[in-house]
């Protein structure tokens, strides 16, 4: 009875896993793509709006200026005056946001299946008549330097990352931070906004994703209905930009309050849409993988446990960025030992990959955590859809994600110790350490007055 | 650690313990899933969902044994917890990874204040479950607890406890909760203390897991591809080892202060943290949904709140602003929370206060009331969308004991709501003037503070 319903189950869901992935692509005359995928498991939906923008776009100087635009999106067009599109959004049940990253920004509502017209009248109006009111901008571009202080100010290990990413990076535009330098958000004004929002807020520069419990045709005569009408505009696109040559290791100290020091290197790597070799990028992938795969993965095993030199220790590369990026290591020296300490041993990991094969073992283990990976993924729509317009603003396809697990699974351990010969070298790397100052201070006395002192 | 760093910056945060008390709140345009439930041979509770669509499962064991039992022993629960996948049964820390990443499932053991938890997601595909769930079934039973893997945590949670003095948002919320639950066993954080993880020793652990890591102290809440007869076949086989045991004990009344008071912590930042309120609610309160919405108008709806409006939109004084109820086994926290440039601290503070006080003496207008109405209810299907929102869900609905129709009706409850029950409740729940304020951040630029 029992091997009867396994059997039983097995069959139906393979049939819905693939029925489930089926995915519909449209373009409208003015040049915006829409993308639906389907997926019928619950009543609701995602749409999620997709700019080719972020903070790679942006010149020395105006940093900073997608995110603030983001965060002024919803501050009102000549029909909706500020703040009243989340009223209505969360009148409709629904949630929203927005995230700006290196190479996009995307504005999402999760609605209830029925509410969807209401996303896209309200994305509509805001891709072409946003209001810029330069006293919101004041009160808002304030907001963003308090997000900087509680993300990268007052936080040593993001303010590492950002140093970090500052001196690996020479002409790469990835060199600065998504949220802007400090100088650059005290130095901002509307009218940069303004040229930002001119430059780049066009359908024919936007992909529209669409998954949940929706009708293909149905949403595509929806966005012909709200978006058919813009006219497309000229987008003058990027110069190409090359990182250059790195000549020796880069090293920097970065000295903040804290109480435990910090390890991050880096090498640079190319991704799917810079790489020579089509192969090479998931190679990385799958040598980040085995080094940081999980809690069965050498980085855990050798380093957390076995040699006990670090109490974290982590390895992350994706393939799946605009321009040629890292493979980033990072960790935390276990009690008793030092950053020293734990670079050699990050540093003996990697050698032990270029000198012997992965086993199949490690392989095998990677795939099956990729294939079950895939069919996690599916219970989420945000992600879904997440996945397709993070591919498609980069300027790769959807279609890759359906590649993925199979490109994977060709890779060899040959190839997995070739991109680490190649790759995993001295004049390629950048070593940040976070050299832990005091952080003792003078606790205030109660009631005591005239505290103040210039600083 | 965090390698995962994909540079993104979002335009607002919701705090998870929000989206947790966002989780148990529904409504009934839609109802809830179908819910059955049983107890195992041995007497745990089980709660289960049917989702045939995906061919996974997702299982979530609970037990009434998080920090609230650790005593005089500041960090036993989670230690216990974290040490549960470094060796159980035959197997070493080494071979409990391998077996659960070798079959792509992933794995998770943990604790808070009420509970400790182990969770697994897994495939359906009958190999990798088999695996996955005898993996499970001998980690929360048979755990080693040995020499090597006890001194090796427990270091690792002493670094983590330095890491968090280091980030001022963990320095205000331990602050917060020691002073608000002086005298209770919530007082004490889950990570404990350098000195009390010092001063463990094995048998500790031991004790704590012969006491509470039984069956009648259990929840299991799964959701999957599976069908009744084959969840109750799974619930049997993952609670099989532990012992019958007792229901941990009631924990002691949370006792209200009598006073309020204000604590600045010097703190070398940027900015001043600020965190402010009392003790709230247990789950199960009768005035739990009157608050629930109350609180949703207040500072619970992420931007269209009013703490949002007047701190963030109206003066671009904090990122994140927001106010919630948590309710707990007893009573959870009311917390207040900002933070914002040092200088900006005392405006900031003053603001929130202000906006509290409007509400409890005025009440919501009927706009405000019907707008959070139409967003609760219009929002019910998205808190039910994955299995992952439904498990969590389960789990917490076995462990409160609420009942099985709670989502059924909440709606029902929720539209029945009134701007007087709302504006009664909160000000007989709520004493601002007997409020923990904690503000932590740097004094030399603060002034007043």
């Amino acid at each position: 009875m029992r091997r009867y319903i396994w059997v039983l189950l097995l069959f139906c869901c393979s049939t819905l896993v693939l029925a489930s992935s089926e995915v519909h692509e449209f373009k409208l005359d003015n040049g915006m793509k829409v993308i639906v995928k389907e997926d019928h498991r619950a009543p609701i939906v995602v749409s999620q709006v997709w700019y080719k923008v972020g903070s790679s776009y942006e010149h020395r100087g105006i940093t900073g200026v997608s995110h603030v635009l983001e965060h002024m999106m919803f501050k009102g067009t000549k029909k909706h005056p500020p703040g009243e599109f989340s009223r209505i959004i969360a009148a409709n049940g629904g949630r929203e946001n927005a995230f700006t990253g290196r190479d996009y920004t995307a504005y999402f509502q999760t609605l209830s299946k029925d509410r969807l017209a209401i996303s896209f009248e309200m994305e509509a109006d805001r891709m072409r008549n946003l209001i810029l009111l330069p006293e919101e901008f004041a009160k808002e571009v304030e907001v963003v330097k308090e997000e900087r202080r509680l993300r990268t100010e007052d936080n040593p290990t993001s303010l590492t990352y950002e140093q970090f990413n500052a001196v690996a990076f020479r002409s790469s535009p990835y060199r600065n931070p998504v949220i802007g330098w400090m100088n650059d958000l005290d130095n901002m004004e509307v009218e940069d906004l303004q040229a930002w929002y001119q430059r780049w807020y066009a359908p024919n520069n936007a992909t529209m994703v669409v998954v949940g419990d929706v009708e293909p045709k149905a949403v595509f005569a929806l966005a012909k209905q709200y978006f058919g009408a813009f006219k497309p505009e000229k987008i003058n696109g990027l110069k190409p930009s090359k990182e250059a040559a790195q000549r020796g290791v880069i090293r920097v100290k970065v000295r903040a309050p804290a109480r435990e020091p910090y390890l991050m290197m880096g090498y640079k790597v190319p991704v799917v849409s810079t790489a020579a070799e089509a192969w090479e990028p998931y190679a990385l992938e799958m040598l980040a993988a085995v080094l940081d795969g999980g809690s069965s993965a050498r980085f855990a095993r050798n380093l957390v446990r076995g040699q006990e030199i670090a109490v974290s220790a982590g390895a992350g590369y994706s393939a799946f960025t605009r321009l040629s990026s890292l493979v980033l290591l990072d960790g935390s020296p276990a009690e008793g030992q030092s950053i020293a300490d734990l670079e050699t041993a990050l540093l003996a990991e990697l050698e032990r990959v270029k000198k012997e094969l992965v086993t199949q073992q490690e392989l095998e283990r990677i795939q099956a955590q990729v294939i079950a990976g895939k069919v996690y993924e599916k219970d989420s729509v945000f992600y879904q859809a997440m996945q397709i317009g993070m591919l498609e603003t980069i300027g790769l396809d959807w279609r890759l994600e359906d590649e993925y697990v199979d490109r994977l699974k060709a890779v060899t351990a040959e190839q997995v110790q070739a991109v680490a010969k190649k790759y995993l070298v001295e004049d390629h790397l950048t070593v940040a350490v976070l050299e832990p100052l005091p952080m003792e201070m003078k606790q205030p006395v109660k009631a005591a007055a005239g505290g103040r002192h210039a600083h | 650690m965090l390698i995962n760093k994909r540079g993104v910056t979002v335009r607002f945060w919701i705090q998870s313990v929000f989206c947790m008390v966002v989780l148990l709140c529904s409504s009934i345009l839609f109802a809830g899933p179908k819910i059955q439930s049983w107890e195992t041979p041995n007497g745990a509770k089980v709660l289960f969902v049917s989702a045939p669509e995906l061919p996974m499962m997702d299982i979530r064991v609970v037990f009434d044994a998080g920090s609230a039992r650790d005593e005089d022993k500041p960090g036993l629960a989670q230690l216990t917890a974290s040490l549960l996948s470094q060796g159980a049964g035959e197997w070493s820390a080494d071979q409990l990874a391998e077996r659960m990443e070798g079959v792509g499932a992933s794995f998770g053991t943990g604790a808070a204040q009420d509970m400790a938890w182990a969770t697994v997601r897994s495939l359906t595909e009958p190999k990798a479950l088999n695996i996955a769930l005898a993996t499970l079934s001998t980690v929360i039973a048979k755990p080693r607890f040995e020499a090597a893997d006890f001194n090796r945590t427990r270091e690792a949670m002493q670094v983590g406890l330095r890491q968090s003095e280091q980030n001022p948002a963990s320095v205000v919320s331990k602050a917060f909760f020691s002073k608000v639950f002086a005298g209770h066993p919530y007082a004490s954080h889950p990570s404990g203390t350098q000195e009390s993880l010092a001063a463990m020793v094995r048998d500790d652990l031991v004790q704590l897991h012969k006491t509470y890591y039984v069956a009648r102290n259990a929840v299991v809440a799964i959701v999957g591809a599976i069908d009744r007869q084959q969840a109750e076949k799974i619930a049997a086989q993952v609670t099989a080892g532990l012992a019958k045991g007792q229901h941990a004990p009631a924990l002691p009344e949370v006792v209200m202060a009598t006073k309020g008071v204000t604590e600045n912590i010097a703190f070398p930042s940027s900015q001043s943290h600020i965190r402010l309120g009392q003790p709230g609610i247990r789950r199960g309160d009768p005035d739990y949904f009157v608050l629930y919405v109350g609180n949703h108008i207040l500072g619970g709806s992420g931007l269209v709140s009013l703490l949002s409006d007047e701190v963030r939109e109206k003066r671009g004084l904090s990122y994140s602003v927001y106010s919630y109820f948590n309710p707990m086994r007893k009573a959870g926290p009311f917390i207040m929370g900002a933070q914002t440039k040092n200088v900006q601290a005392q405006e900031a503070l003053t603001v929130m206060r202000k906006t509290l006080q409007d509400f409890i003496d005025k009440g919501p207008t009927q706009e405000q009331l019907s707008a959070s109405k139409q967003n609760i209810t219009g929002g019910f299907p998205l808190r039910i969308a994955s299995n992952k929102d439904i498990v969590g869900y389960l789990a917490m609905l076995g462990f409160y004991e609420l009942p099985l129709d709670y989502l059924d009706t909440f709606v029902g409850k929720i539209e029945t709501i009134t701007a007087e029950q709302i504006q009664d409740a909160f000000q007989r729940r709520l004493h601002p003037d007997k409020f923990v304020t904690i503000v932590v951040g740097n004094p030399e630029v603060a002034p007043g503070s």
